[in-house]
């Protein structure tokens, strides 16, 4: 008997807590929500209302300070934070000078960790974009195009984490003499090779593995812009071409990519910033190691797993330091294509 | 790019924010002290009597923040749900599968919760390090003697007590088939030397690998691997080599620890001996933690070595006891001189306000009390708390690990890389011995790379 009551009690109590958990979150949210939409139209109408000399400071003010706002809390302040903590201690109590970018640079794991995010940085973007062009320049000529464009596309719709996993399950890996239960050594004991690798730990292969989920998600993305490039360029100057005499690869290499060149460059750096960023796919298949680990992945790892917010922040520096100019022409570049046209 | 935005967005949303607290804290207000015991002062009297040392803080409410999430977080909030409705004290529960990375950034924030439940003695002391947290009430103090006296210095920072341990878990643990022994007409063995003659037999039998093993865990990969060498360090040289191998004045290139790797690697990393149903030695690192028990239910193995609390990878309806599919056996100590071995880890509640009411929760979580309500809830918990009546434990396993956990004789230690420094224990040995195992590393460049690692 007394088991009963204590049963009943603590899941009625539960069920109460619960209730009253989610009105105070749902009061929460919808205050927040009218209280913010009230303060907008408050000083909104306060803008209204101003004439005069004001009037025309104040609308600056207004229309750019929240951007600034924002800007300077989300970007400009943790940047400088980062900043200083990349040159204090672990704990971020003492000052210790360059020491974290010393370590970063003179210790032996971090040279493969470099080295490790260069080749990523060259190798899946420019496969991807390549991959990206070529399918768009077939899957063009196709009937039925929007169909295969959709499904090359669709990976775009998965979340980096989300295909590791599905990839990590391809290079799932048996002993010999075992049923593989990866599609990739599946399909390689079909070719007739008895004993495939354990795919994920035989290096520098692995490396490109984990390459390959990159640029499957990215092709679809790079093939889709570039193939609306290609079918802006103005059929005229095809046509004028043709009568020239150029065909097939000529008519490719002297015509379609000058005319798509600033699209090109784009999807190219795009996925180059991706591909710095990208510390999920490294995080999600093999946590860094076997020789796979990226910058990004070890700056957490660093930060927020060993808590030396010192060498993490140094890292995220240089993290920094190396995508701030691809962002930089980038933006130039889409800068001078929009004066063009 | 994402989350500075959201930040940003959260402060402007901040201020509209307090305003609707403050409205609908009224009415939740008056909900709860409706729902409690009414005044302060009254005693609690029936089924709440027994919480009287905790009343007089109704309507109050204190918040926790711990990395145990549903459906293990729904039995721990059953485990104070009486001792919540009988005291009006709400415990505000909330689990994060980023606890450890989040806990710091909350504390640093000014965010910190009222009390945190902190898996790893590390990061207890990172947290003292910053100055926010308070020491527990006297009645937290005094209800230590109920653990064996070594878990508190696990609680303490500097030799100053500041967490009372909450659940415990047992590692010493070798998961095998009493079936498949029985039909095998194998025994579970009592020594170290009758486990690797075991072992060998099982090996010459041809039918299974005596050994499975994974230590593949995402980014904690490798912490198998590092239970292994601390399950050999503290069997071999018992409890003060392990106490000084963890504060690094035994260093990992010393020939004490790297014999005791030598160990590991004639047991675990023996070709003969493990892997069956994943591949080759190797194939250990690329074996989640999770997996690699599977083939002793399979009878492609017979043995592996991980924590009580791999019970709960076993499938649904699996057959766990002395006589099913799937049992423990304590694992034997290397050296028979060292009694009883056990590593293992735990739980420690952390407060970060000494409000009165929190200070009753604590009280009441470091209680026998508290512990043998959580008992009851659902099995899969232990306690190392002797104040624990053992017959509530309905789990073999559970038992099993109660009795090695508060056995007065057994030389009990903590988990190693939980309590070296996060630089060695969540980073540079979890990587070396991945790279001991995925890549053939020599014994002598691993233990060193770690030392390299150690912060100075």
């Amino acid at each position: 008997m007394p088991t009963d009551t204590r049963l009943a009690g603590p899941a009625l109590h539960l069920a109460d807590s619960l209730w009253q958990d989610a009105a105070v979150k749902f009061g929460n949210t919808a205050g927040a929500v009218l209280g913010f939409v009230g303060l907008l139209l408050a000083v909104f109408f306060a803008a209204g209302r101003a004439t005069g000399r004001f009037s025309r400071p104040l609308a600056i003010v207004l229309m750019l300070g929240p951007a600034i706002v924002l800007l300077l809390t989300g970007l400009v302040v943790p940047l400088l934070r980062t900043v200083v903590l990349s040159f204090l201690d672990a704990d971020s109590a003492k000052f210790v000078g360059g020491k974290n970018y010393g370590w970063a640079l003179t210790s032996s794991p971090i040279h493969g960790v470099l080295l490790n995010t260069l080749l990523w940085l060259v190798i899946a973007p420019l496969a991807a974009t390549g991959l990206g062009l070529a399918l768009a320049l077939m899957v063009d000529r196709m009937r039925g195009q929007a169909i295969y464009k959709s499904l090359i596309f669709m990976p775009m719709a998965v979340s980096l984490v989300a295909a590791s996993i599905v990839f990590k399950l391809v290079y799932e890996s048996r002993g010999a003499g075992q049923n593989q239960v990866g599609l990739l050594s599946q399909l390689a004991v079909a070719l007739g090779w008895d004993d495939p690798p354990n795919w994920i730990l035989s290096q520098p292969l692995n490396n490109f593995l984990l390459m390959a989920v990159l640029v499957w998600v990215q092709t679809g993305f790079a093939m889709v812009v570039l193939s609306a490039a290609i079918k802006a360029i103005p059929d005229e100057i095809t046509e004028a071409a043709r009568l020239d005499g150029a065909t097939g690869l000529r008519l490719f290499r002297h015509v379609t990519v000058p005319m798509i060149r600033t699209t090109l460059v784009v999807v190219l750096t795009t996925i180059m910033i991706i591909t710095l960023k990208a510390f999920d796919i490294v995080r999600t298949m093999t946590g860094g190691n076997f020789g796979t680990q990226v910058l990004a992945n070890e700056m957490y790892s660093q930060s927020f797993e060993q808590y030396n917010y010192g060498r993490g922040s140094a890292l995220a520096v240089i993290l920094f330091l190396a995508v701030a100019p691809l962002v930089v022409y980038n933006i130039a570049l889409l800068r001078k294509e929009r004066a063009t046209r | 790019m994402t989350t500075p935005v959201t930040t940003g967005r959260r402060r402007l949303l901040a201020v509209p924010a307090v305003l609707a607290l403050a409205l609908t804290a009224a009415c939740s207000n008056s909900s709860s002290s409706g729902g409690g015991s009414g005044s302060s002062a009254a005693a609690l009297t029936g089924d709440c009597a027994k919480y009287q040392a905790y009343a007089g803080h109704s309507g109050t409410k204190v918040s926790m923040y711990a990395s145990i999430l549903a459906p293990e977080s729904d039995s721990l909030e059953k485990s104070w749900a009486d001792f919540s409705s009988c005291t009006g004290i709400k415990i505000d529960y909330e689990g994060s599968n980023d606890f450890e990375s989040q806990l710091p950034v909350r504390v640093a924030g000014g965010n910190a919760p009222d009390l945190a439940i902190i898996p790893q003695p590390g990061l207890l002391a990172q947290m003292v390090k910053s100055g926010k947290v308070v020491k527990p009430p006297q009645q937290t103090v005094d209800q230590e003697n109920k653990w064996s006296p070594i878990w508190k210095t696990y609680g303490s920072v500097n030799g100053t007590f500041y967490a009372a341990p909450m659940s415990a878990n047992m590692k010493s643990l070798v998961w095998y088939s009493p079936k498949a022994f029985k039909a095998a007409g194998y025994e579970v063995p009592k020594t170290w030397a009758d486990l690797m003659a075991l072992s060998d037999k099982i090996a010459r039998a041809g039918a299974m690998k005596p050994w499975c093993g994974g230590i593949g865990s995402g980014t904690a990969t490798g912490w198998p691997a590092t239970d292994w060498l601390e399950e050999v360090v503290l069997g071999s040289y018992g409890g003060d080599v392990y106490d000084q191998w963890v504060s690094h004045k035994v260093k990992f290139s010393d020939e004490k620890i790297t014999t005791a790797m030598k160990t590991v690697a004639d047991w675990m990393q023996n070709p003969a001996w493990v892997n069956a149903g994943f591949g080759d030695v190797k194939s250990i690192a690329t074996t989640t933690f999770q997996d690699a028990g599977t083939p002793i239910l399979q009878n492609k193995c017979g043995m592996l070595q991980q924590a009580s609390f791999y019970r709960a990878q076993w499938p649904k309806g699996t057959d766990i006891g002395p006589d099913g599919d799937i049992f423990a056996f304590r694992l034997p100590a290397v050296n028979p001189q060292v009694t009883s071995p056990v590593e293992g880890g735990g739980e420690f509640a952390a407060a970060f306000s000494d409000r009165p009411e929190v200070q009753a929760v604590q009280n009441y979580l470091s209680s026998s009390d508290w512990a043998s309500s959580r008992v009851k809830v659902s099995p899969g918990w232990v306690s190392a708390n002797q104040g624990v009546d053992k017959s509530l434990y309905t789990d073999p396993i559970d038992k099993l690990s109660a009795d090695a956990l508060t056995d007065p004789a057994a030389t009990f230690r903590f988990d190693g890389s939980d309590l070296m420094p996060a630089a060695i224990g969540a980073g540079a040995e979890w990587k070396a011995l991945t790279a001991w195992f995925a890549e053939g590393q020599s014994i002598q460049k691993t233990a060193a790379d770690i030392d390299a690692a150690w912060p100075q």
